[in-house]
This record gives structure tokens, sequence and C-alpha cells, in this order.
């Protein structure tokens, strides 16, 4: 199953599909939808938020967003990698408490704190995006590895194969919903929590709420909020999708 | 004291049980035994109605069961299912104290009441009372169960497959305390199973059910002795039919009275294949026998273990 | 026994030397506090030797040898409880140490003078406490026993907060400025998260009901509320405000408004179902049949079996939904600010927007707080509502 040769009454119904279409369309369509927002808001000066473009801010958000989930994929997989081997066992313990009790904190706060540390802008916001979606990934990474069944593992030295190759050809395959399922997790939060970066300095599609909330401009909290919206329902959509590729890929 | 006139049961097309009928006598052990799917399990909780009749009539003692509170009537009975269903926020206590509970009995009788059940199935009261079911094992589990369901004091005790998921030696030892428990407080017991061995053991009377009709309703002896379809022929097996026929009589029914012999007494309740299986042991063709008060009560000969009975042997018997 | 210990067998606990190592360093390379003449100009960095003034000083101290001492010795029962102490008296007397210099640097300088927490005491005050969470592990200390050193590690910090000891540092003195405005934030914010759990127990839980009920329920239910557990918090609230704008407009009176604690408690209604509809539904999905059979057969009512069965046995799962909801909701109440909701939010993004550090860790800290203590006290109900069951049907992920 590639996903290419889609009916088209599949495609009408598709969560996905339609979603990336919706998304596409408010982005690139945003500025021809003025004339609405000026008759919805008839007492506003400017019914549209021209001081980015959407384009530009969707594409700043994605990468705010992509950049800090593959960072803590990197780091978040490796720790749970190393403390899921024989010689980093120690520090497993150590590192779920901090990956469980890390999660309590709310992003938002997180976010905050690190104006104090590391100032303004989105080199902080990018810091703590990757922090906070270190968590999950690092969770779910220990608990994927951890579920991969004995027997199979006894099975796979039986067979002579050795360590490297157990990693990437047994215990990585058969943990990939698991892990799959942290990433899903830490990546839509990381779409919300982006948004709201926009007040410590990174310009996202959070920009034109945050703006539209100072000024009392409710056609800019619109605009923004359905476009991160449509965004984060893609995304997840999309997850979705690879998650049923995965189960498929791993069941045949 | 139960009867069954004319019931059926049906799950949209498919008919569970076809017109039955029969009656249970009071203090009488009764299995229903069949394949899967043969209605016998539905036929039980029909009794106490978690599953209620489409037609015919359930009387229990010539009461129609349709016109009580069906709370009401399953408190007068005591209920066991292969899978126990102990509750497991509740201590072993608790437990067992959950009919006479809802019965309203006073504290300190069903205090004495669970201590008393308790050593009735072999479980040290001291220990096991305040244990929580997790803490058990299967075996132990469904002593408690077993427990549970006799707490009232009920008339009737309804078993579904009880024993099933237990190992061999724990099925056993519990199929041998449940045989003294009926014979000690003569409660009634409907109980159902799959296994031959378990029904002939343990059953006054068989009766054999297959896509919802009853099949036959006989003694064990009857069933191994003259089975009334090729199904019941079937359930008794072939192999070791011999074995099976000679363990539903006791050494005491065979023994010659007036003979006596020296050696190790075998009881005279000892079923007759366990009888045969000393005297192999012991290289012997003659066993005494004692009675329930170790009096001796005469000799059984291997000769006697093949001699016909009156009856005739099962044409599936061995040549 | 005559071979020499090496390095190798020397080395007793690897996660206390890699802390101890953090200590280490933050002590010689990283500004312990940092002491700026008013709040707009960036501080200059004071070290951790300048702040040790006095014997008492280096008291405050003496846990942190305990540490550094901890990865070479035997982790016998008695070495490790004096670990966990050590960890958290060290960040504690951290804290002490910063209290006293902020009030010594205090002296010598103007009213508009500020003392704030620097990287190093973060990463040494974490470190110690981190080592301590994980000598607790290795002793095997249960929920309560954990719960008891957290909450002495808080009371000694409350103690130096309720004496003064810390009215020198400057989240302090952002306090002292605005300490009515501070106490209304944290009602307000305990409030609106209250005020949505209201709606969401009276909904979600016969939500979830009906849903281990009837199948289709569920089937109708999970994936919108999966669709709005998505939808990121500010664009919700965002998207919220016209539609109530516009009823508002339209029933003059009735109070309704885009802005302020309306919107937010509808939107967390909104969020918070998800986990309490959820978690309802599969802990009572969870209640083993053979149980409820078992119930019935032995002549329990419908109403019986409800309160003495399926009620305390989905209870456990039921409580880490609500522990979701809860923890989940005290963040979003913070987001809620930005739509004029009030709470510690408000005093957060008021400092975000002001450039005012100090007045952003005034309300980011409290916020984090707030749900950590939210957690722990939703964790004993867990446990022990759990004690008794053995094994719950199943954790369900956050």
């Amino acid at each position: 199953m590639t996903g290419t040769g889609m009916a088209p009454r599949e495609f009408l119904t598709d969560r996905l599909m339609l979603g990336l279409v919706a998304l596409v369309a408010l982005v690139l369509g945003m500025p021809s939808l003025k004339p609405l927002f000026a008759t919805l808001f008839p007492r506003l000066d400017r019914p549209l938020y021209e001081a980015e473009s959407f384009v530009r801010l969707t594409l700043d958000h994605m990468a705010l967003v992509g950049l800090s989930s593959l960072a803590a994929i990197l780091l978040g997989g490796s720790a749970g990698i190393a403390v899921t081997r024989p010689w980093g066992r120690e520090f497993r313990g150590l590192l779920e408490t901090v990956a469980t009790m890390g999660q309590t904190f709310p992003p938002v706060a997180v976010l905050a704190l690190a104006v104090p540390v590391m100032g303004f802008g989105p080199e902080p916001a990018l810091i703590a995006l990757t922090l906070y979606a270190l968590l999950p990934v690092v969770e779910n990474m220990v608990a994927g590895l951890d579920g991969v069944p004995a027997p199979v593992l006894d099975a796979a030295h039986g067979l002579g194969m050795g360590s490297a190759e157990i990693l990437f050809r047994v215990e990585l395959p058969l943990a990939a919903p698991v892990i799959l399922a942290g990433v899903r997790t830490a990546v839509i939060i990381n779409v919300g929590t982006a948004a709201i970066a926009s007040t410590v300095g990174a310009k996202t599609l959070g920009l034109p709420i945050i703006v539209g909330l100072n000024g009392s401009n409710q056609a800019y909290v619109i605009q923004g909020a359905l476009i991160v919206a449509a965004l984060a329902v893609v995304i997840d959509a999309g997850f979705d999708r690879l998650a049923g590729w995965l189960t498929r890929w791993s069941q045949r | 004291m139960i009867d069954f006139e004319r019931v059926t049961k049906r799950f949209g097309s498919w008919t569970a049980v076809d017109t039955v009928s029969f009656t249970v006598a009071e203090g009488e052990f009764r299995v229903l035994i069949g394949p899967s799917g043969s209605g016998k399990s539905t036929v039980l909780r029909m009794i106490n109605r978690l599953i209620p009749a489409d037609e015919g009539t359930i009387r229990i003692d010539g009461e129609d069961i349709a016109a009580l509170k069906p709370e009401a009537l399953r408190r007068r009975m005591g209920y066991v299912i292969q899978s126990v269903g102990l509750f497991p926020h509740w201590t072993v206590e608790r437990n067992i104290a959950t009919v006479p509970g809802l019965l309203g009995w006073p504290k300190a009788r069903i205090r004495d009441r669970v201590t008393e059940l308790l050593e009735l199935l072999n479980l040290d009261p001291r220990r096991y009372r305040g244990a929580f079911p997790h803490q058990l094992s299967g075996g132990q589990q469904q002593r408690v169960g077993v427990a549970r369901a006799l707490a009232a004091e009920p008339r009737i005790l309804l078993m579904d497959e009880p024993f099933s998921a237990l190992d061999p030696i724990t099925r056993t030892s519990l199929q041998t305390e449940l045989s003294a428990i009926h014979h000690r407080t003569g409660t009634t017991v409907v109980f159902v199973t799959h296994d031959m061995d378990e029904a002939l053991r343990l059953g006054d009377s068989i009766a054999v059910m297959d896509h919802g009709r009853l099949i036959q309703c006989a003694t064990p002896l009857e069933i191994l002795t003259r089975p009334a379809s090729p199904l019941v022929r079937d359930l008794v097996g072939r192999e070791e039919w011999g074995l099976k026929r000679l363990a539903v009589e006791t050494v005491g029914d065979r023994a010659r009275r007036q003979e006596s012999v020296t050696g190790e007494p075998l009881a005279a309740e000892t079923p007759l294949h366990r009888a045969l299986s000393e005297m192999v042991a012991r290289g012997t063709e003659r066993l005494p026998v004692v009675d329930g008060d170790g009096r001796p009560a005469g000799v059984l000969h291997l000769s006697d273990l093949v001699r016909p009975v009156p009856g005739g042997t099962a044409s599936g018997g061995t040549a | 026994m005559t071979s020499r210990p090496t390095l190798h067998t020397s080395l007793h606990n690897r996660v206390a030397l890699l802390m101890a190592l953090a200590v280490a360093v933050a002590a010689m390379a990283l500004p312990f506090l940092g002491f700026a003449p008013n709040r707009l100009l960036s501080g200059r960095p004071v070290s951790l030797w300048a702040a040790v003034q006095g014997l008492d000083g280096v008291a405050a101290l003496i846990p942190g040898l305990v540490l550094l001492a901890t990865p070479f010795l035997r982790q016998t029962r008695i070495w490790l409880g004096l670990t966990i102490a050590a960890g958290g008296l060290f960040a504690a007397g951290l804290a002490w140490l910063a209290g006293a210099h902020a009030a010594t640097l205090a002296q010598g300088a103007s009213a508009a003078a500020r003392t704030s927490f620097a990287s190093g005491f973060w990463v040494m005050a974490a470190a110690g406490l981190l080592t301590a969470v994980d000598a607790a592990r290795r002793l095997g200390l249960g929920a309560v026993g954990r719960m008891t050193a957290g909450g002495a590690v808080a009371g000694l910090v409350a103690l130096q907060l309720a004496s003064g000891h810390l009215d020198a540092l400057s989240i302090l003195k952002e306090y002292a400025n605005r300490r009515e405005v501070f106490a209304d934030a944290v009602l307000r914010h305990a409030t609106l998260v209250a005020a949505a759990l209201v709606p969401t127990l009276l909904v979600g839980v016969p939500l979830g009901i009906a849903a281990h009920r009837v199948q289709a329920v569920g089937r109708a239910v999970f994936p919108l509320l999966n669709v709005v557990q998505t939808v990121p918090s500010i664009a919700l609230f965002g998207l919220l405000m016209a539609p109530l704008a516009a009823l508002g407009a339209m029933l003059p009176g009735s109070g309704i408004s885009g802005v302020g604690p309306l919107p937010a408690v509808i939107a967390l209604t909104l969020y918070s179902l998800l986990p309490i509809v959820r978690n309802t539904a599969v802990g009572l999905d969870g209640v083993p049949a053979p149980v409820r059979e078992a119930a019935r057969g032995m002549g329990l009512t419908p109403r019986q079996i409800f309160l003495r069965v399926d009620l305390p046995l989905a209870l456990p799962v039921f409580l880490s939904g609500l522990r979701i909801t809860v923890v989940q909701a005290v963040g979003l109440a913070a987001v809620a600010a930005l739509i004029g909701a009030g709470g510690l939010g408000a005093i957060m993004f008021q400092g975000l927007f002001a450039n005012a550090l100090d007045l952003v860790l005034l309300g980011a800290v409290p916020v984090i707080l707030l749900a950590v203590a939210a957690d722990a006290l939703l964790s004993i109900g867990i446990a022990a509502a759990t004690h008794r069951v053995g094994v719950l049907p199943g954790r369900s992920a956050p």
C-alpha cells in the first residue's frame, strides 16, 4: 500500500487530504478573504494581518517544530537506547523519573522559563521546545524497547546476531509503533507551544493571535487560530496515516 | 426439587436449548456434560435466571422461578464459575460474606460462618481471612469461590466448569473435597463440565446434552454400559473404557465378605481402578478390604474385577 | 583477598558520579547569582565562593561533600538514606546561601538593586535533587516515602520563605511589590481549573459510562474529543472569542463575552473531557467480566454491582485520568491569561511583554509548583485506590 491511485470518493472522505487542502487554501488564500473579514468586523481599520505573510509564518512555525522535534528524536532516541543497553542501565531509572516528572511541568511554563535563562528570540524557543519534546520521546523509546519480547531477543542472540544488528533489525522495528506514538505526542505539543512562542520573540503562527489579542483585533486572532488549528489537525492525521502504515508493515 | 418442563432458549436464530425437560431430586449431584455449544451452561444459567427462558417452565420446589425476584432467587443458590470472579478489592473474608451480608445476617454469625467454611475448604482462617485474592494461587482462589457460594447455606449449588482451569493435582483434591461436602451437607448440586472422567467421578446422575437437546440422563454406570447414542459413546471414549468402568464402582461392591488375607488393606470406598493399580504395583491378585471404621470387610480378587457385570458390556469395550 | 582496589571497583554509582561532576563544574565555572543595580540592567555574575561567608555558609555546603563522596562508596541502605538527605539538604542549603548573600549585597546597594538565581544555582540544585531521587529509587522507597522526602525539602524552602530569609532575592522583591495581585492570581488560577472541572465531571463521567456500555457512543465521541485535544490551546481560545463575543452582543446583560474567564472555562472543559471520558470508559472496561458475572450470580442488584464492584475497581484508572486533566488544566489556564482570564499566566505574560524576567519567574514557577502539587496529591489518591486491587487493568497514556 503506497497511497497512489486513490479513488475520488476516498479522496473526499480522507481526513489527511481534506485537512491538507484546507490548510494550503487557508495559508495561500487568506489575503483574498480580506473583504470577508472587513464585512465581519466593520469597525477594524485593518481586517487582515499583513505584517508578515502567512506563508512565511507557516514555514517558520513548521521549521521551529521540525527542528526541535528532530533534535528531540536524535537526543531522546539515543538516550533511550543508551539506558536500555547493559552499560547504560544504571541511568535508566533516573531518566524515566525525569521524563515522567518533567511532563507534569506545563509546556508554557517551560517556555517562559527559557527567557530568564536565554533571553528572547527563536533560539530559546527552539531549546525549550526541544527539552519538552525530549520527555515523551525518551519515555516511549524506553517503553518500546522494553516491550520487545525476551524470547525474540533470545532467538536473535541464538542466531548469532551482533548487538548492533539486534538493535537495528529486531528491537527498533518492533518498538517502532510505540516510538512513533511518543514522537507524535511531542510534535503535537510542540505545534501548540510554538504558537505560544510568539510571546518570547519567535515569529510563528501565534504572532497574529498575540498581536490581535493585544490590539483587540479579532480578525487577526481568527486568521492565526484557523491556520494553526488546521496545521495541527493535518500533522495529527499524517501521524495517524504513518501509524497505520507502520502497523501494516510490521504485521506483514 | 428442580424441574425443567419443555424449556427452550434462543439467541437470535440459534436455538441454544431446545425443549428440554428433566428433574433434579433433592440432594442429588447432577452433572451436565456435552461438547461446547451444547447448551449445558445455558441450562445452568437459566436455573438462577442469569438467562431467562423463552418457553417452558422452570420450577424450584414447585414454584415457578419466573414469578420470583431474580436477586432473591440467586441469593438462595450458590454459584461457582470457572474464572472464579472473586472481588479483587475485597478480602477473602468479605468475599465469602457477600451473600450473608446481602441477607442481613448478624456480624458474629457471618464471622463464625467464614471461619467454618475456610476450615471446610482446608484454608487456615488465621492466614487467609484477611488476604486479598491476588495473593492466592489459582486453586486457593477457587476454594474461596466455593466457600463464597456455600456461605448462606444454599440448598442448591450451581457450578459451571469450576475446576477446568486448575492443574490436575489441585483439580483432583478439590473434586474429593466437593464430594465430601456434598455427602455431608446434602446440598443439591448441578455441575457443568466437558470432562467425562470428572462427570463419572462426581455425578449421582449425568445428563448428556448436544445441540441444545438432552440426549441421555442416567447413572454413571448406565452411561458407560448403555450409551444412548454414538455421541455419548464418543464422550466416554474407547481408550481405557475398562478402567473407567472400574472407576464407577468401589472395592466394597466386589469384595468377598467372608474371606480374609494379610497385607496393607484398601478402604471399601476406593474405586476399583485404583485397586487394580495396587494389585499390579504389589504383584498380588488378592487385597484385604476394610470398612470406614477400619474393620476387615473381606477380600478383593483380581478375577472379580473382570467378571461380567449384570447389565452387559459396552460395544465400545476393548476386546 | 590481596587484590588492590582499582578505580573501576571503587566506583559504585555512576549516576551520582555524573551529578557530582555537574555540581563540581557548576561550582567552579558557572555564576551562582546575578547582581544588577536595577531590574533593567543585566547583572554581574557572583560565584558560589564569593557567596559563601562565615562558618554557617561553609556548613550549608557540607551536604555537598556527601554528594561528592557517594559515587565512590558502597551503596548500603544507610548510605543511600544519607544521600537522599544530603541531596535535599544541599538544594535547600543553596537557597539559604543565596538568600543570605542577597541580603548582604542589598545592604550596600539601592532599593532598585536585584539579586537573582543564576545558572550555577539551578544546575547544582537540580543535580542535588536528582541524586536524591536516584538514591530513593535504589533504596526502593515507596510512593509515600518519596512524597515525605520531597515534602521535607519543600518544607525547608517554605520555612526560609516564611521567615523572610529569602526576601532580598529579586523574585521575592517582585512578590513583595505585588503581594495582593499574586494572591488573587493564585486563587483565580485555581478557580479556573476548578470551574472547568465541574462541567467536565458532570458531562464526562456519564459520557464515559455511556461509552463503556454502548460502543457506538465511544465511536462517535472519541474522534471528536481527540481532534479537540489536537488543536493548540491558543487557537481554541482564539476561535471561541468571536462566537462568544457575537453571542454577548445578541444577549446584552447576559455577561457573556469573548474575553475573560468564560471562554477560558469553556476551552478548559473541552480539553479536560477527553481524559475523563476515556479513563472512565477504560476503567469500567477493565473490570473483569467474571467478577461482574459472579456478582450477578450471587444476587447483587444492578445498582449494587455498579456501586460495590464497578466503581471501586474503575477508580484507579479514573483517578489517573483526573490527574492528567488537572495537571493539563493548570498549564492551559496559564495560556488562558492571553484572553484575559487572569491567573498566574497573567503575571507571566506581563513579565514577558514588559521584559521583566523576575516577573516571568513569579508567574511561571508557581504554575509549575501547582501542577507538581496537583500531580503529587492525586498520585497519593491513586496509590490508595490501587493498593488493594493488586493489578491495575492497565495504565492509560497521558
